[in-house]
């Protein structure tokens, strides 16, 4: 079989496409997208449910619409746009070829039946059973089965991404390091076949379970896997988006790291510690020791927790020397008053940036702290966390790069520019309040996952105090303007895309092995030692340290009122 | 060059750390370390903390110790069910049954007093939430879990299933009474 080599430089951006990629590339992106159109329906679904002045949902409904929805979103949304973003990472970063295009339109497909088949099982209604699936709750075999699929098919495209790697090197599209970006995504591809790995272990016992062919399995060991895989795929996203930060901040400002050792070296972490903070779902079950729990969320967690701190201060640094460059060094924060709010692309970024930190991050810390969980676990505190770290963080984070995506790989000018600056910020900000009123009403008992918190009917009701109903009224109209944002999004993307005024399309151009390469490197330099010139107190990115301290005031702030909280319950050991 | 450029300088790993990373690494790493310290700290210093103990049972046996604690102690019955409230002695081993879709039995104890408290699922998992002091522990069937727990105040408490356990978890609910 012939190798394709034809390749096509964008004109605007000077990135290089390989054909085949190109189209996977974009395919993927497509995929997802159309997973994010239906899980943004549910969603509208699911927060009008629990908004309780409107309790739209019948509650049989209500459980089938909210694990269709955390699935789609989770799982099928983010992982095709996941494949987009390795692809590009790799093949179009390194400007090489994209091996074995056929395995990687295989892994397209295999994803889109396992999807599909998930899809229907949780459809026709006989597996609402949530996005952690415990048994012995059981669903539809085929629930499993397409988890299993979608699973291999992009265990596979990881493959794909790693082997693109080893063209790259081999035909030497490049000097020196991979840039930091692809290491980021090779990151995201490390953790994400420990997690497949891990999902196959949990899903395919219980596969053969729901067809019979397994008779018991012990639900603790089910959720203790099934978290290996549960969370990890979370962090997968994790990796993904700060790559997608250290990307946008380079495509919209020419930002360079501060030091690619920082960085690189933060990614590392989280290759090392990050799966063990699955274990931190794991802090209110029996049967597990608290030198179990303390090791494997703290020990090891906390150092994934200094490798997300760090990253959260070396993306918007980067971004302040850059802009420092080129001019805007009065006071500490005009470089990011200067920032151009108005372009999706960065607009977009940040606003992922500061929720995941603010709100994601130190949320998750805290329920993270065996005995803090105690106080949240279980309760609607927990989507306000998630929904914080997964869709402020990485969906808004794959947003941004899709404005940047959609002129330079799609070829088309961005339909609605208009409705396009103001989406991330409608988007951002109600999917923030969204998730700051659920972690309220999360602290005052409101349980996840639950039909009906007034309890109906039921003789023993109990009844949650005004505050929390008000919350929830509010997470629903914070939720209702977030789906608004989500569905500009999906305009301005599909109509775009479809229906966009297409720019020149340079033909794809066949590249002999030998003219892809890179240039001989030059000579290696002194070792460097300068980062630019300090602006203020001797550092280079004064104004991005002040936001840090100001993150680490409110981070030990909130941490401590927990714990003053928890010291008010009742004793337990 | 830029991030999604390969690094220009080929030895980037030898270039020095700039203030800004260096002094916020260190900031960052005490922190995690305050925070690393703190849950070795409340077990030894604070007073919420998960027990270890958890046996590995079955719900016979389960079904069984609760039956006889509500022989002894059972105090009333509410509701149309007839669910029994039992009012054990201090000190003494309470079991609390989860099961679709419902807490057995309910449970009047003395505020002050510490009780041993054992929880288990019948069948599927189910979350232990009390509210409004919000305590919330997972319940799993086949372990048996025990707490030691010691209610504070007097007052009418409830206990909520916050794990999703099926088309009518939103009506698993239950009480708790704590007396003087």
């Amino acid at each position: 079989m012939a190798v394709n080599r034809n390749f096509r430089t964008c004109p605007s951006t000077g990135l290089v496409y390989h054909e085949p990629a190109e189209k996977l590339m974009k395919w993927n992106a497509v995929a997802g997208v159309v997973f994010l159109l239906l899980g943004g329906v549910l969603a509208l679904l699911v927060t009008l449910t629990r908004w309780p002045a409107v309790h739209l949902l019948p509650a049989d409904w209500f459980y089938l619409v909210l694990t269709a929805h955390g699935i789609d979103m989770l799982i099928f949304w983010i992982i095709f746009f996941e494949i987009a973003v390795l692809y590009f990472a790799a093949s179009t970063l390194l400007k090489c070829r994209l091996a074995t295009p056929r395995i990687a339109w295989a892994a397209f497909w295999m994803m889109i039946v396992g999807a599909v088949m998930n899809n229907v099982a949780v459809f026709k209604g006989d597996s609402s059973v949530m996005f952690t699936s415990y048994v012995p709750m059981g669903a539809h075999w085929a629930f499993y089965l397409g988890l299993i699929i979608f699973a291999v098919g992009a265990l596979l495209a990881c493959f794909v991404f790693l082997g693109t790697l080893a063209v790259g090197k081999a035909e030497k599209t490049y000097n020196g390091s991979i840039p930091l970006v692809t290491f980021g995504a090779t990151t995201a591809c490390i953790i994400a076949i420990f997690t497949i790995a891990s999902g196959a272990i949990i899903l395919i016992p219980t596969f053969l379970w729901s067809v019979g062919l397994v008779d018991h399995i012990d639900s603790l060991m089910y959720k203790t896997v099934w978290w290996a895989f549960g969370h990890s795929s979370q962090q997968i996203n994790v990796s993904a988006h700060v790559s997608v930060w250290y990307a946008i901040a380079a495509i919209v400002f020419g930002a360079k790291p501060l030091s690619e050792r920082v960085s690189r070296g933060a990614f590392l972490l989280y290759i090392f510690f990050l799966q063990l903070a699955s274990a931190h779902h794991l802090l209110t079950d029996p049967g597990l020791t608290s030198n179990w729990k303390i090791f494997n969320t703290s020990y090891a967690m906390y150092l994934a927790v200094l490798a997300s701190m760090v990253h959260g201060l070396t993306v918007p640094g980067a971004i302040e020397v850059a802009q420092r460059e080129k001019g805007y060094t009065r006071g500490l924060f005009e470089w990011l008053r200067k920032a151009p709010w108005g372009n999706p692309i960065f607009s977009g970024m940040f606003i992922s940036l500061i929720g995941f930190g603010f709100l994601g991050g130190i949320s998750g810390v805290m329920m993270g702290t065996e005995q803090l969980n105690l106080l949240i676990h279980n309760t609607i505190y927990v989507p306000g966390h998630f929904h914080a770290t997964v869709v402020i963080g990485t969906t808004l984070a794959f947003m941004s790069l899709t404005y940047f995506l959609i002129p330079t790989l799609f070829r088309r000018e961005l339909m609605f520019p208009k409705m396009a600056a103001w989406q991330p910020y409608l988007f951002g900000l109600g999917m923030s309040v969204f998730a700051l009123f659920m972690m309220g009403a999360g602290t005052l008992g409101v349980p996840r996952r639950h039909w009906d918190i007034t309890f109906a009917g039921n003789a023993l009701a109990h009844e949650f105090p005004g505050a929390a109903f008000l919350m929830m009224g509010l997470t629903g109209i914070a939720g209702v303007a977030a789906v608004v944002g989500g569905g500009m999004y999906i305009a301005i993307a599909v109509g775009s895309i479809f229906f966009g005024k297409r720019l020149d399309v340079p033909a794809a151009r066949r590249v002999a092995v030998r003219d892809g390469m890179a240039p001989p490197p030059e000579p290696a330099p002194a070792i460097p030692t300068g980062h630019g010139t300090p602006a203020a107190w001797g550092l280079i990115a004064p104004g991005t340290f002040a936001l840090a301290m100001v993150f680490l005031v409110s981070f030990v702030l909130y941490y401590f009122v927990n714990w003053k909280y928890l010291s008010t319950v009742w004793p337990l050991s | 060059m830029s991030a999604i450029e390969p690094p220009r300088n080929r030895l980037w790993w030898k270039q020095p750390l700039d203030r800004t990373e260096g002094l916020w690494i260190l900031i960052a790493f005490v922190w995690c370390m305050v925070m690393f310290f703190m849950m070795p700290y409340w077990h030894i210093y604070g007073k919420q903390n998960l027990a270890n103990e958890a046996y590995r049972t079955t719900p016979e046996a389960f079904q069984k110790k609760t039956d006889e604690m509500v022989a002894k102690h059972k105090v009333r019955e509410e509701t149309d069910l007839k669910i029994p409230v039992v009012h054990p002695p201090a000190g003494s081993d309470v079991y609390l049954i989860a099961r679709l879709w419902q807490w057995w039995p309910m449970l009047e104890l003395e505020a002050g007093k510490t009780y041993r408290l054992h929880l288990m699922s019948m069948d599927w998992l189910h979350g232990f939430s009390l509210q409004p002091e919000n305590i919330n522990i997972q319940v799993h069937p086949g372990y048996e879990h025990i707490l030691t727990v010691t209610p504070t105040a007097p007052g009418k408490y409830s206990i909520v299933c916050n794990e999703y356990c099926g088309i009518n978890h939103h009506t698993m609910v239950s009480r708790l009474y704590v007396v003087k």
